[in-house]
């Protein structure tokens, strides 16, 4: 069995997000960058299959120069070979765009099974497993949190809403997006990385945007200003943890006078 | 004209439905409603009444009863194919999220996802539209190109369910078959089950303190176990500690795990994504504490504190002594 594990590269969680002077994106060029959460525990869940199954694990990311660092990483954990689909606006391009991208590539490898991440960390469309799937033809079920492997066909776990689940089983070929903590994650091992650097990576270049076509254009970006009044507290650890305090007690009235391992002398349970 | 994909739930239309039609209703143009599922009929009745709406349509056939995304894609795309409706609105559920991505790859039309916000423009023939990017942390402005209809999903509690405006005649509700060929279909759905170990009922606790992957570790969870014994409240997490095995996953508060509303409910560095906060947002009281001010856990919190959760943890269990 082979299998395909869409890898996106993101800014990092850590971090700090600033809008560039002409509020139309990100200052990524100042970024920090790290795999997709979810696609980590998509490249995890192919491993395991690896593991089991002997399978041959390929790992695609789309965008510029600097995405080899995640195929790198995902050769580093145990895949066998990357893709690496090259094209300008691929970094903050709309969901066709990046899966127009990445079907070509899928096309190009013939897997059984695809695997992506349930959602982007930086755009957030929850849209190119899907739309991908349609592209290729293959069968899709998303939000997945458990997968087993039969002749010819998958079955496999769906997360729903309200800690409900559901099993579905659909014929292969098939696209997956993997939802996080599917399995504790393996990290990349000296000797990984080291086999790593033998691996192959394919460069692609992605097809050519149709002009008039469907799309999302992002026109600005900003940073949202606050809907509710919060009370920030400031101050030495101590002195905001007695505001704090205080304030739950008098002016929210959540905390009565005996919350807590004592009561403060100061404090009188309002309405008491 | 627009149309208002809507879920049923219980007999009822769910509540993210009628969110978004709230939505919808911005947009000033006709709306017409579509159900599908088990429950349509019933649905059907409490989304005639609102304003707006000139006709509400039941999508009827053997296999549009349990969901299965082939099935409603299918019958979606016959039905907008012959309405030609200017937008398409759903509620960013988790079955949108399984099943409106490829129906805009078959229909090649544009499809944004996770809307906050609606602005019609040129009177409503269009619309921009906000989004959440970067986790929250930023909201982008975006338009649809190509041609219509345009799909748009809108996010969870984004809109008030309250806000809709009833009308005073209803609209009438028809049932029409729906165009589904089974082979089409290549999901083969089970029943949705809970996995049966779920121990904890948060949704009576009175008090919850909530940590997030700002605890770093399963010890830096017992600074968060300490101040809830402090405030005798529930300890429960976001969902990467759960997946991380530091708490059991019967403790996690959002989408996927509880909604919580208790009088008192203090996140610890927990970031604030919207798959957190539908979880705990209906809290009396709300205090945040997080080292980055620009975290949008801040724009629920009633109370907040910038800061590092180790040093300022410990002094409120102080100050509660
Ligand atoms: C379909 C779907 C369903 C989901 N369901 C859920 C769900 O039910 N529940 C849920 O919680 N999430 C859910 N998520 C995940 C959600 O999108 C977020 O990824 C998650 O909530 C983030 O958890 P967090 O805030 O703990 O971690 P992060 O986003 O990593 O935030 C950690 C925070 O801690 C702060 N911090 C770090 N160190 C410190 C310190 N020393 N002191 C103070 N602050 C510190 C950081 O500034 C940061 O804000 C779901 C996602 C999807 C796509
Ligand atoms: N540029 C990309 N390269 C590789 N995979 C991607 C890319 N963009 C999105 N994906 C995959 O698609 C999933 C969903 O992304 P999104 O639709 O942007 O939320 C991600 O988790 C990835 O697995």
């Amino acid at each position: 069995m082979r299998i395909a594990v869409c890898l996106k590269q993101v800014v990092t969680r850590e971090w700090h997000v600033r809008v560039n002077a002409s509020g139309t994106w990100v200052r990524d060029d100042e970024a920090s960058w790290g795999m997709n959460e979810p696609d980590g525990c998509a490249l995890e869940a192919a491993l395991r299959l690896k593991d089991a199954h002997g399978s041959e694990v390929v790992a695609i990311s789309a965008g510029p120069a600097r995405v080899t660092q995640v195929l790198r990483e995902a050769l580093g954990r145990g895949a066998d070979r990357a893709v690496h689909v090259t094209g300008d606006d691929l970094a903050s391009g709309d969901a066709f765009t990046v899966a127009a991208a990445l079907a070509d590539a899928v096309r190009g490898v013939a897997p059984d099974l695809v695997l992506t991440g349930l959602q982007s960390d930086d755009q957030g469309f929850a849209q190119v497993g899907g739309v991908l799937a349609e592209r290729t033809g293959m069968a899709h079920a998303t939000i997945i949190v458990g997968i087993e492997v039969g002749d010819g066909r998958v079955r496999v776990k769906r997360e729903l809403e309200g800690g409900w689940f559901q099993w579905v089983t659909l014929p292969l070929p098939a696209v997956l997006t993997i939802q996080s903590g599917i399995h504790q994650l393996r990290y990349a091992t000296l000797k990984g990385i080291m086999a790593a650097k033998k691996k192959p990576i394919d460069v692609v270049s992605a097809p050519a945007r149709p002009e008039g076509g469907p799309g999302v254009r992002v026109l600005s970006v900003a940073v949202p200003t606050r809907a509710k009044q919060i009370r920030l507290i400031d101050g030495a650890p101590a002195e905001a943890a007695r505001e704090l305090v205080r304030a739950l007690r008098e002016d929210a009235r959540v905390l009565g006078p005996g919350d807590g391992a004592g009561v403060s002398a100061h404090t009188v349970e309002p309405g008491a | 004209m627009i149309v208002l994909v809507a879920e049923p739930h219980a007999g009822r239309a769910s509540r993210a439905s009628l969110e978004a039609l709230a939505a919808a209703q911005t947009m000033r143009a006709p709306i017409t409603v579509v159900l599908l599922g088990d429950g349509a009929d019933a649905a059907a009745r409490d989304l005639a009444a609102a304003d707006g709406v000139v006709d509400v349509v039941v999508l009827d056939h053997e296999r549009l009863h349990a969901y299965a995304a082939d099935a409603w894609i299918a019958a979606l795309a016959a039905f907008l194919c012959d309405t030609a409706p200017s937008h398409v609105v759903f509620a960013h559920t988790y079955q949108t999220r399984d099943y409106v991505p490829r129906l805009a790859a078959r229909l090649d039309r544009a499809l944004v996802t996770d809307c906050t916000g609606v602005s019609p423009i040129d009177g409503g023939a269009a619309a921009t539209f906000t989004r959440p990017m970067f986790q929250g942390k930023t909201q982008a402005t975006v338009a649809l190109d190509g041609p219509a209809p345009h799909l748009v999903t809108i996010q969870i509690g984004a809109f008030r369910a309250d806000a809709v405006r009833m009308a005073s005649t209803p609209a009438p509700v028809r049932v029409i078959a729906a165009a589904v060929d089974a082979a089409d279909i290549h999901q083969q759905v089970e029943p949705p089950f809970r996995e049966a170990k779920q121990a904890v009922d948060l949704t009576r606790a009175d008090r919850i303190v909530a940590a997030g992957r700002g605890v770093g570790s399963q010890d830096g969870l017992t600074t968060a176990a300490e101040l809830a014994s402090a405030l005798g409240a529930e300890l429960a997490a976001s969902r990467p500690v759960c997946d991380a095995g530091w708490l059991p996953m019967d403790r996690q508060i959002g989408s996927s795990g509880q909604t919580v509303a208790p009088r008192l409910y203090v996140a610890l560095g927990v970031s604030g994504a919207i798959q957190h906060i539908v979880g705990m947002k209906g809290s009396q009281t709300i205090v945040a504490i997080n080292k980055d001010a620009d975290a949008p856990i801040f724009e629920v919190a009633d109370y907040g504190i910038v800061g590092d959760l180790f040093e300022i943890v410990p002094a409120i269990v102080a100050a509660l002594k």
